[in-house]
């Protein structure tokens, strides 16, 4: 290779900027709209500098009940959270050794990322629309439905979530050293012993980055969440309904809190991600670094 | 805590004559492919109840009939037939259907080779121009951190920007090349296109990085030592072996693209016909088999692209 740097070198450097630039730059137009002045427009330039816009929206006299929509998804977020890591991990765990079926779950996995979210939500609110049907016919007329925010919105949230903790689990794995367990085994660990004192302190910080996307993921989903959600709206949904009628920063405002959020989960969980893997540099064992 | 024997029976199993058999025996040890089926069953069960039943549902719903407040379940083909109503009649002229499906390829292909152009370099730099890991992993997590935030905000995002006043137009007219506002800029096929890359570029670029991560940097070298141009080695180096990268993330980008029916929406101004929208209308008007109808076409669409796509790469082998 040619030493020092070629001309492709700063050709690319400066396309690469220019696509982070274009990435971020009209977000961070959004998030210093949100600023405007109480006498402030949707555009540029900005009159006056207040925050009256994100004060307004935590008073409830703004267009949305703020509070109540940011419970449901903070809700469903920790909800799909929590589910997202256990089954993943469990799943992934299983990937390890051959079994049957495990090209239908890996199969399945792919298909529920690829297939278009809208198809994936009508399904979701045709099966409850259904099943709600006979409850009604067979049981109970006066049923109203079995859809909700923690049935079919929660359903459809992990067919988004779950494909990305697996992907994640078998990238974990690939790079996993299964001599550490045997050592464990040989040690006279149970599997149980072996997986919580070996194997899970070892992928602890990609577990908790499959922690990070699914609760990022389900408190920014939209196609999902808009067919399959029943009744009532989560914070994004409830954005993409004032796109249509909004004339003030309100909405700004709103996509900044939704950020913030979002932006406060990732810091949290890149720390924690970061901490867990100084502490495995410092406290780990160097045995066997010298040799082979 | 085990006793000796037992470490010794699991460190060299059948060394103890008759404990292989005492040790089955006990409830704690479970048989592998059922505790496989423990780790992995909850996973499939939600892909059972919240996506493959689901998909049965809007395939065997596609053929129901319906009424202003209901679904009948009785076998017809109206939700296929009220889509394509009118459209032999109308040949050679294309119906709206068609035209509409027409239109979202159109969208499709064209988000889709910007967004694998500027995937594919973006990719590059990372991979094989920027040396230090710690830099490359920084740069990375610089590209990622904005899909980990709201679409709709970053839709929205482009509106002051794009606006009647907004920040282009704006500053044309005060450079003096317009006289007034450019109209086609927000709410059109360009903001829409625009917004597409936005939000997708993502899915291209991490799994193109990745198997671009994995390529030998001495094959680089040898094809640089044996006289190849640059040119010629990213030509016959670096897109075959980078080939998979971009399959998987192509098939994403026209995935998600063929299904979108928010962006198309916000950025259309709700004025711009898709595939996705088509089946959003659907729903909102309660004609589920018609929707699902539609879901189904789409259905066979993608799934046509994608296996179109994969003949090119084994996907499986690649993850």
């Amino acid at each position: 290779m040619k030493e020092g740097r070629s001309r492709s070198f700063y050709v690319l450097a400066i396309f690469f900027a220019a696509y982070v630039l274009f990435l971020y730059g009209p977000m961070i137009a959004i998030y210093v709209l949100s600023f405007q002045g109480p006498q402030g427009g949707l555009t540029f330039p900005m009159n006056g500098v207040s925050t009256y816009w994100l004060t307004k929206l935590f008073q409830g006299t703004g267009i949305v009940d703020l509070g109540a929509a940011f419970r449901r998804s903070l809700l469903l977020g920790v909800i799909v959270m929590a589910v997202t890591v256990v089954l993943s991990v469990a799943a992934g765990m299983a990937f390890r050794r051959k079994f049957k079926a495990q090209s239908i779950l890996f199969y399945s996995a792919i298909a529920s990322l690829i297939v278009p979210s809208i198809i994936t939500s009508l399904g979701i609110s045709l099966e409850f629309r259904i099943v709600d049907d006979l409850i009604k016919a067979h049981w109970n007329e006066s049923f109203e439905t079995s859809m909700g925010l923690l049935t079919s919105g929660l359903g459809a949230h992990l067919t988004w979530t779950l494909p990305f903790g697996l992907l994640i689990m078998f990238a974990i794995f690939n790079r996993f050293d299964p001599r550490l367990e045997e050592a464990a085994r040989d040690l006279g660990a149970t599997p149980w012993q072996a997986f919580r004192h070996v194997v899970l302190p070892i992928i602890l910080p990609s577990v908790i980055g499959i922690g990070l996307f699914g609760f990022t993921l389900s408190w920014d989903e939209l196609a999902r969440s808009s067919q399959a959600i029943g009744a009532v709206n989560t914070l994004p949904l409830d954005l993409q309904g004032l796109t249509t009628t909004v004339t003030n920063p309100d909405i700004y405002a709103l996509g900044t809190i939704i950020s913030a959020v979002s932006f406060a989960v990732i810091t949290l969980a890149l720390g924690t991600i970061h901490m867990l893997n100084k502490r495995q540099a410092a406290k780990g064992s160097d045995a066997g670094k010298g040799l082979v | 805590m085990d006793t000796s024997e037992d470490i010794l029976q699991q460190a060299a199993p059948g060394l103890i004559p008759g404990s292989g058999t005492a040790r089955a025996a006990k409830p704690t040890r479970l048989s592998p492919s059922f505790i496989s089926w423990l780790q992995a069953g909850p996973m499939m069960l939600v892909f059972l109840a919240f996506f493959l039943i689901p998909l049965v549902f809007v395939v065997i719903v596609s053929f129901w009939d319906y009424n202003e407040y209901q679904l009948l379940p009785a076998f017809s083909g109206r939700g296929y037939t009220d889509t394509f109503e009118g459209c032999i009649a109308q040949l050679p002229d294309l119906c709206t259907i068609a035209k509409t499906y027409l239109k979202t390829l159109k969208l499709c292909f064209l988000v889709w080779a910007i967004t694998l152009f500027i995937g594919f370099w973006v990719a590059y730099f990372l991979a094989f121009h920027v040396k230090s890991k710690t830099w490359q992993m920084g740069l990375s997590l610089l590209c990622t951190i904005p899909f980990w935030t709201s679409n709709v905000i970053r839709m929205i995002a482009w509106i002051p920007l794009l606006g009647r006043n907004g920040l282009v137009n704006s500053g044309l007219m005060k450079t003096g090349l317009i006289n007034q506002p450019v109209e086609w800029l927000l709410f059109s096929e360009f903001s829409v296109v625009l917004a597409l890359v936005h939000l997708f570029t993502f899915f291209m670029v991490v799994p193109i990085f990745n198997s671009m991560i994995r390529i030998d940097k001495s094959l680089i070298e040898a094809a640089y030592d044996a006289g190849a141009t640059g040119f010629q080695t990213l030509t016959n180096v670096i897109i075959p072996l980078a080939k998979p990268g971009i399959v998987i993330g192509s098939i994403f980008v026209i995935t998600i693209v063929m299904g979108d029916f928010i962006t198309i929406g916000v950025m259309g101004g709700q004025q711009i016909a898709a595939a996705g929208k088509i089946i959003e209308t659907r729903v909102n008007a309660l004609q589920f088999p018609a929707a699902a109808a539609n879901a189904v076409i789409l259905l066979v669409i993608t799934f046509l692209i994608i296996t179109m796509m994969s003949r090119i790469v084994d996907i499986k082998k690649e993850l």
